[in-house]
C-alpha cells in the first residue's frame, strides 16, 4: 500500500489493532461517559419534566469531555517508546500521519457515542434514535477528531498535558458544542428539518475548514 | 538544495539550540561512504542532537546538514527514505507483536515483497521464535534486536545508532556487532554514538569526540588503538572513557 | 524596506507615540465626556460605548497582528516575528479582560444583570480563552523555541476560529433576543465623531505599547544571549 491514503489506513489499522489488544482508549471513553450521564442527572437534577429541555446538552457535555480524555490517551500512547519519533522518521507525508490519527479517533469516539446513545435513550427516556441525529453525530465528532488530533500533539510534547487539552480545544470547538447541541435539540423535539440546516452547515464548513488547517499544522507540532 | 557530494553525511557549522540552550555549538563533520564513524563524549555533549538532526527528527537552528547530498530541512522525505535509525527507545509497538510492527513499518516504508523481506531482517537479527509475542513481553535485548530489525527494513544506506550497547545482554551485543559487520561489508554508512570505547573501537574507522556540542577531537584509521583513543577522551573531557 | 525597518526600531519612535498618545487621549476624553451630548435611551452610563468599542477594535487587532506574525514566524523561524506575536498577544489579553470588564460595567445598568450570554461579549470571552492558551502553551513547553511554535500554531487556528464562533453564538442566540445591544439607534455626527476619535486614539495607545513592549523584549532576548555567551565561554 502506498500514497497518501494507503499510508494514512496503516495508521489507522494499527491503532485498531493495539486498541484490540490494549482496551485502553475507547474502554476509558466510554467508562468515562458514563460517569458522567450519572454526575448529569445528579447535577442538572434531571426530571421528567425537563429532560426536553437539558438532554441535549448533558449528551453532548458527555461526548466533549469523553472526546477530551480520548484524545489525550491516544497520543499518550504513541509517546511510549518514542513511537512518535518512529512515525516521523517514516517517509510519509506528515498529513498523511494526521490523517491517519484522525480517522483512528473518529473510529473510537463514534465507537463509543454508539454504546453511549442508547444507555443515553434508556436513562432519560429520550428517543434519540431518529435518522437526524446520524448527520449530527458524524459531524460534530469529525469538528471534535479534526481540532483534537492536532491540539492533543501539542498537548503531550507540554509539561502539563493534563490541563494543556481543554485549555486549548474546548474554546476552540464551541462553534461545533454548540450547532451539535441546538440540532439535537431540534430533533428531539420533533420540528423539522429545515431547522437542523443552517446547524449541519456551520459544523460541516467547520470541519472542512479545520481538517485542512490542522492538517497542515501538524507538521509544526510533531517537529523537534 | 541537493549538494554534490559523495560524502554519505556533509555537516557544516551546525547549531542547534533549544531556546538560549546551544546544544550543538557549530559542528563540521564528514563522513565518507562505507566509513564507520563512532562518535563518543560524556553525557550532554551532543551525540544525541546530532544523531537526531541527521535523521530529521530535530531541525537545525543554524548550518547546514546533508545526509547523502540532500538537506535534512528541505528534502527531509527523500533522507528518510535512505537512513535507519535505531535510536535509545525501541520505537516499537508494545501491544503488538513483532510481526505486525514490522508489517508496519514495511508498509510505511514502502518496503517491496515485505513478507519476505520481513523474513530477511527476522532471520538475521536471530528473533524468529518470537514474533508472534507481543512486544512487551520481549526482554530488552530482543527489542533492541527487533529495533534493528526495523531500522534494516528498507534496506537503508545510512544506519544511525544511538547508543545501542547499553543494557544489552551478551547474546544481543554479540548479533549487534555481527549486523554492523555485516552491514560495513556490504558498503553500508554508519554513524554510532556510544559509551563503549571497546565496542566503539571495534569496528571503527572514524572516530570523534563531542564535548560541550563541539568537535573536541577527531581521527581516521584503518584500526584504533583504544588505550591512546582513552588517553585523548580524558585529555578532552577530564574524566575516563 | 530597510528605512522602515529603521524607522520602527528608533530608540525614540515608542516616546513619540506616547506624547501623541496622550495629546490625542486627553482630546478623547474631553470629547467623551464634555462634548458628545446624552443619548436618550440609555442615559449616562453609554458613554462607555466609546471605551468599548475601541478597546475591542484594539484587542481583535492585536489578535490580527498574532496571526500574521504566528504565519510570518513559522515561515522564516526568525525570532522577531515571534517577538512581535508574543507582546501584541499579551496586550492583546489585557485589552480582550478591558472589553468583557468594561462589557460588564455597562451591562448591569442597562440590562441588570453583570453578563449576558450576548453574541459579541460572549465571543470576546471565547477570544479571552484562546489568548489565555496562546500565553500558557508557551510556558507549559519544553523550551522557548518549542513553546514558539505551538504558540503560533494556537495563533493561527485560533484566529481562524473566531469568526466561526461569532457565527455560531449569533445564530444560538437569534433565538432567545438578549436585550437591544450595543447598536441601539444610529449614531449623530457627534457621536460619530467621538468613536472615530477615540478609534484612533486607542489604536494610537496600541501602537506605543507595541512597540515598547517588543523593544523591552528585543533587549531581554539580547541579554539573555549574551549570558548564554558568557556560559559557554566559562565553560570551555
Amino acid at each position: 500500500m502506498s500514497g497518501f491514503w494507503g499510508k494514512a489506513t496503516a495508521i489507522v489499522v494499527k491503532d485498531v489493532l493495539a486498541e484490540l489488544r490494549r482496551k485502553d482508549v475507547a474502554a476509558s471513553m466510554l467508562v468515562f461517559a458514563l460517569l458522567l450521564l450519572v454526575v448529569f442527572n445528579f447535577a442538572f437534577d434531571i426530571t421528567a419534566e425537563n429532560e426536553d429541555l437539558l438532554g441535549a446538552g448533558v449528551i453532548w457535555a458527555t461526548f466533549t469531555f469523553a472526546g477530551v480524555l480520548g484524545f489525550t490517551r491516544s497520543f499518550v500512547l504513541e509517546k511510549e517508546k518514542d513511537c512518535l519519533s518512529g512515525l516521523m522518521l517514516c517517509p510519509v507525508d506528515r498529513a498523511s500521519i494526521y490523517a491517519g490519527k484522525m480517522i483512528a479517533s473518529l473510529a473510537f469516539m463514534l465507537l463509543v457515542e454508539a454504546i453511549a446513545l442508547p444507555l443515553f435513550a434508556v436513562l432519560f427516556d429520550l428517543d434519540v434514535f431518529q435518522l437526524g441525529m446520524l448527520p449530527v453525530v458524524l459531524l460534530a465528532t469529525v469538528g471534535f477528531a479534526a481540532v483534537g488530533t492536532l491540539f492533543s500533539a501539542v498537548a503531550v510534547n507540554s509539561r502539563a498535558r493534563d490541563i494543556m487539552l481543554p485549555l486549548l480545544f474546548l474554546p476552540v470547538v464551541v462553534p461545533v458544542i454548540i450547532a451539535a447541541v441546538k440540532s439535537t435539540q431540534h430533533i428531539l423535539a420533533g420540528d423539522p428539518w429545515s431547522e437542523l440546516w443552517s446547524w449541519l452547515e456551520i459544523m460541516a464548513a467547520f470541519d472542512a475548514v479545520f481538517m485542512v488547517i490542522s492538517s497542515y499544522m501538524f507538521e509544526f507540532v510533531t517537529e523537534q | 538544495m541537493t549538494v554534490q557530494s559523495d560524502a554519505a553525511v556533509e555537516v557544516r557549522g551546525l547549531v542547534k539550540a533549544f531556546g538560549t540552550r546551544r546544544v550543538l555549538r557549530g559542528i563540521d563533520l564528514r563522513v565518507r561512504q562505507g566509513e564507520f564513524m563512532t562518535l563518543f563524549g560524556p553525557n550532554g555533549a551532543g551525540k544525541s542532537t546530532l544523531l537526531k538532526v541527521l535523521a530529521t527528527l530535530s531541525r537545525p537552528t543554524s548550518g547546514s546538514a546533508h545526509v547523502a547530498g540532500r538537506d535534512v530541512r528541505s528534502e527531509a522525505t527523500e533522507v528518510r527514505r535512505l537512513i535507519g535509525v535505531v535510536p535509545h527507545e525501541s520505537l516499537l509497538y508494545e501491544d503488538l507483536t513483532p510481526r505486525e510492527n514490522l508489517r508496519f513499518y514495511a508498509r510505511m516504508y514502502d518496503v517491496p515483497r515485505a513478507g519476505q523481506r520481513i523474513q530477511e531482517v527476522v532471520e538475521m537479527v536471530g528473533l524468529s521464535g518470537r514474533m508472534d509475542d507481543r512486544v512487551g513481553t520481549l526482554s530488552r535485548g530482543m527489542q533492541q534486536r527487533l529495533s534493528i530489525a526495523r531500522a534494516l527494513l528498507h534496506d537503508p544506506p545510512l544506519l544511525l545508532l544511538d547508543e545501542p550497547h547499553t543494557g544489552l545482554d551478551q547474546q544481543a551485543l554479540t548479533t549487534l556487532r555481527d549486523v554492523l559487520c555485516d552491514a560495513l561489508k556490504r558498503g553500508r554508512t554508519i554513524v554510532m554514538s556510544t559509551h563503549s570505547l571497546d565496542e566503539g573501537v571495534r569496528l571503527g574507522t572514524h572516530a570523534a569526540i563531542m564535548v560541550r556540542g563541539r568537535i573536541a577531537y577527531e581521527e581516521r584509521a584503518e584500526t584504533f588503538d583504544a588505550q591512546a583513543l582513552a588517553r585523548e577522551y580524558e585529555r578532552c573531557t577530564g574524566a575516563r572513557a | 524596506m530597510n528605512r522602515l525597518h529603521a524607522l520602527l526600531h528608533h530608540r525614540r519612535l515608542p516616546d513619540a507615540l506616547l506624547a501623541l498618545s496622550f495629546g490625542l487621549m486627553a482630546g478623547t476624553l474631553y470629547l467623551i465626556f464634555m462634548y458628545v451630548p446624552t443619548e436618550e435611551s440609555m442615559g449616562i452610563v453609554q458613554r462607555i460605548f466609546y471605551f468599548h468599542v475601541p478597546i475591542a477594535w484594539v484587542a481583535s487587532l492585536a489578535f490580527f497582528i498574532v496571526f500574521v506574525c504566528s504565519i510570518g514566524y513559522l515561515a522564516t523561524r526568525t525570532q522577531g516575528w515571534d517577538r512581535v506575536a508574543y507582546c501584541a498577544g499579551e496586550i492583546g489579553v489585557l485589552f480582550t479582560t478591558l472589553v468583557l470588564i468594561t462589557g460588564s460595567l455597562w451591562a448591569k445598568p442597562a440590562w441588570g444583570t453583570w453578563w449576558e450570554w450576548e453574541p459579541r461579549l460572549t465571543t470576546s470571552l471565547v477570544l479571552w480563552l484562546i489568548y489565555l492558551a496562546y500565553i500558557l502553551v508557551r510556558s507549559y513547553a519544553a523550551d522557548s523555541t518549542q513553546g514558539a511554535r505551538f504558540a503560533a500554531v494556537v495563533g493561527i487556528v485560533g484566529f481562524i476560529d473566531v469568526p466561526i464562533v461569532f457565527l455560531a453564538i449569533r445564530w444560538w442566540r437569534t433565538l432567545h433576543p438578549s436585550p437591544v445591544v450595543f447598536e441601539g439607534g444610529s449614531l449623530t455626527g457627534a457621536m460619530r465623531l467621538t468613536l472615530m476619535i477615540s478609534l484612533a486614539s486607542f489604536t494610537l495607545l496600541f501602537a506605543h505599547l507595541l512597540l515598547r513592549r517588543v523593544q523591552v523584549r528585543r533587549l531581554a532576548d539580547e541579554v539573555e544571549l549574551l549570558s548564554q555567551e558568557i556560559e559557554e565561554r566559562e565553560e570551555l
